[in-house]
């Protein structure tokens, strides 16, 4: 009996395995992200675990933020519907992982763009979405106006970012002492510093003011005036896929573009009627710009009709109009000052 | 004659087909080799799937990534480290750390555990109850909110480095953790250090020779007066001879932060509480299931004979419930190693922080570092199981089954 039961299971398993095999030769033909991406109906798209500003729910569960609008533009290119987007929360330690592993399409995640990180991980930075710099939060208490006066301090910091070497390259180069606690998340690194574990807690910039909300008093910390590094996040893609590295690059490129030509969201129907060259080949009544990236025509319009402009989403999400507060500075565009600057749609 | 005529089964065919095939004959053999083929199809394809996807991804496979600068600092090191040396010393740094956890935890986790065991079965009404509420609530709270507690209970407990609580100005205790005075090595330490390992080694001696009169003579001597006038005066002796074995280098609060001396890091002292508090809890039951084992006519007869409780419990049941107790025991000792990988939540470096966390997601080696950490916990794993089976066969003679 037993050995009957254990033929079939043998004979069962073997089927099953054959038929895993077949669909695997299936889908061993080459399909590319986009086709992919249409197949499942959404994007698959890796964000933070919750860092106001840039990627959290809302009290309704909706993911809003500067990362989240990058997605939802990108989903409004292929699907006409900035919702069909499934937000996958990742840790600074997970995230490449998970592009490699094919569980995410794009890594919309604050993710500093350096060289080690385009070359080693299998995967390629299509464009930055936000200058940023390493900074120091401190309690007020301690009466501490510079970071060079924080020999000796213990300082938090998250494991897995180019916090961690950054903030050993400046007190080496200080010729500072510290004691370095590194947690896992954020919310593990915001809550040690609360509890005095240390003196100073590191990041990038927009990530201190985006963290010191969560804070009891958030007005009793303040962020030191030094930048310690350079941190441009930018977006990122698996390596071999170069429309859809094509795809993610110029969805950011449109948006800033369209901040450059005053197209916002109210005005996008309006300004799709001119008749100004350069209008004419943004909103795809001159040439055939869209479709050399594989999605439609209009694909500008449904960008700017799904999250608005660079400008629009910099304000809605971290600056002005936003509790962040966080000044344009370094992002405002290059005709107004800042560095902020695509090429142009041609 | 019928029975004469029959021939003799083919002794090495029935063997082999025994050896291979087990009670199922050839057919049970056919269905392993298919069995064996399928899984080794399996293998071969995650392989040759995970091959193929990273040289589509063009990353690099191999581990010359482990000789480059790791450029980060770690919070606890117990051998050397800086942040100019390779990934290799970040990974034996972070297996130190793991294995001095796992030392500090096993130990406490044992002692702890076989109190609450002895507790628990104490005639005492009070204190066996005690015992089995601390059994109770550690073991069904999950060990990451434990590690958790401890950590964030500790911390807010204690007073910044400012305000800390000192003990005779040399011992500070505040939310850095606790300093000490570290003693350091002067001209007369080896001295010392050898005066130190004699006494305990005459101690041994006069504990054995004292053994050797109960035996003989049916009366201990008393030893330990000489046992303890030997561990004062050859370390003494050495101090006046060549000098003062070593100065103490006390903490100062200097900005920040303490400097000099020594400091435990509160990320392990919460660790190790949580660790041997929560195996503990396992600990006693094990122990207390093995001393049940033993029959209660041991007992009795120890109370007969005109022994104590303790030394009934210490020189015969005890003995004879290791028998049932290591097996389990060898299984909490491993799950407390494994658990400690749970410190990354608490920011402690251990490996799994430092190797598989950190170093991983700087470097992208994810297969390379995740096996090499499966492979360094399988390691661990495996020679404590076997110093622990060596212990239990000693243990199996000297009781004599």
């Amino acid at each position: 009996m037993k050995c009957v039961f254990t033929a079939i299971f043998a004979i069962v398993a073997g089927i099953s395995l054959q038929s895993a095999s077949a669909q695997e030769q299936e889908s061993a033909k080459p399909k590319t992200t986009l086709e992919a991406v249409k197949a499942r109906g959404a994007l698959s798209c890796g964000v933070t675990q919750g860092l106001p500003g840039f990627s959290a729910p809302d009290d309704k569960g909706n993911w809003t933020g500067l990362d989240v609008d990058i997605c939802r533009a990108i989903a409004a290119v292929v699907f006409n519907d900035p919702d069909k987007v499934k937000f996958v929360p990742l840790s600074a330690k997970d995230r490449f992982i998970a592009l490699q592993s094919g569980e995410i399409d794009v890594l919309s995640r604050d993710t500093t763009w350096t060289l080690s990180r385009d070359t080693s991980l299998g995967a390629n930075f299509t464009g930055v979405t936000y200058y940023d710099g390493q900074g120091f939060l401190i309690r007020k208490s301690l009466k501490v106006n510079s970071a060079l006066e924080l020999n000796s301090a213990s300082v938090c910091v998250q494991t897995g970012t180019t916090n961690e070497q950054n903030l050993a390259d400046y007190f080496k180069s200080n010729k500072m002492k510290y004691e370095v606690i590194a947690f896992s998340t954020a919310d593990e690194t915001i809550k040690a510093y609360e509890s005095g574990r240390c003196d100073v807690f590191t990041s990038d910039i927009s990530q201190l003011y985006a963290q010191r909300l969560k804070l009891l008093n958030p007005a009793d910390h303040a962020v030191l005036p030094e930048v310690i590094s350079k941190e441009p996040h930018a977006t990122m893609v698996r390596h071999g896929d170069d429309q859809w590295f094509d795809l993610v690059k110029w969805t950011l490129f449109a948006m800033i573009n369209a901040e450059e030509l005053g197209i916002t969201r109210k005005n996008v129907d309006e300004m799709a009627k001119s008749g100004n060259p350069e209008l004419k080949r943004i909103f795809g009544t001159d040439g055939n710009f869209g479709e050399q990236l594989g999605v439609s025509k209009d694909w500008v319009s449904r960008i700017i009709k799904a999250v608005g402009n660079y400008g629009e989403s910099f304000d809605r999400n971290v600056g002005a109009g936003s509790p962040l507060g966080i000044a344009r500075g370094l992002n405002k565009l290059w005709n107004q000052g800042g560095i902020m600057y695509a090429p142009p749609i041609r | 004659m019928a029975t004469g005529s029959r021939k003799p089964p083919l002794q090495f065919s029935l063997r082999l087909r025994r050896a291979l095939g087990g009670r199922a004959g050839w057919g049970g053999l056919v269905l392993q080799v298919l069995f064996v083929a399928i899984l080794a199809w399996v293998g071969y394809e995650i392989v040759a799937n995970a091959k193929g996807n990273l040289e589509a991804q063009n990353t690099a496979f191999g581990l010359g990534f482990m000789s480059n600068t790791a450029g980060f600092e770690v919070s606890q090191t117990l051998i050397p480290y800086s942040q100019t040396d390779s990934y290799t010393r970040v990974f034996l740094v972070g297996l130190v750390n793991t294995l001095a956890v796992a030392a500090v935890g096993i130990f406490f986790a044992t002692v702890i555990g076989f109190m609450v065991a002895l507790g628990r079965l104490s005639p005492n009404w009070l204190i066996s109850r005690i015992a089995g509420g601390y059994v109770e609530l550690v073991r069904n709270l999950p060990l990451l909110f434990q590690i958790l507690f401890w950590y964030l209970a500790v911390l807010r407990m204690l007073p910044n480095p400012k305000q800390s609580v000192s003990v005779l100005d040399g011992i500070f205790l505040s939310n850095r953790g606790l300093a000490i005075p570290k003693p350091i090595g002067q001209e007369g330490s080896t001295a010392f250090a050898v005066a130190i390992a004699v006494a305990i080694i005459g101690c041994m001696v006069l504990r054995s020779l004292s053994r050797r009169s109960l035996f003989r003579t049916g009366r201990a001597l008393v030893v330990w007066p000489y046992a303890l006038g030997l561990l004062i005066a050859l370390p003494a002796a050495s101090i006046v001879v060549f000098g003062i074995p070593f100065t103490f280098e006390t903490p100062v609060l200097e900005g920040f932060n303490f400097s000099g001396g020594a400091r435990l890091i509160p990320e392990f002292v919460a660790l190790a509480i949580a660790l041997s508090t929560y195996t503990a809890a396992f600990i006693a039951e094990v122990v207390r299931a093995g001393i049940l084992s033993v029959h209660k006519g041991q007992m009795e007869a120890g109370a007969a004979l005109g022994l104590s409780r303790g030394s009934t419990l210490r020189l015969i049941v005890v003995p004879q419930a290791m028998r049932v107790i290591l097996p389990p025991l060898t299984n909490q000792y491993l799950n407390l190693t494994k658990n400690s990988s749970l410190a990354v939540a608490i920011g402690y470096p251990e490996l799994f922080s430092v190797f598989a966390g950190t170093t991983l997601s700087q470097t992208g080696q994810a297969i390379e570092i995740l096996a090499i950490t499966m492979g360094v916990y399988l390691l661990i794993s495996l020679v404590t199981s076997g110093i622990m089976s060596i212990y239990s066969r000693r243990v199996a003679r000297s009781v004599g089954a």
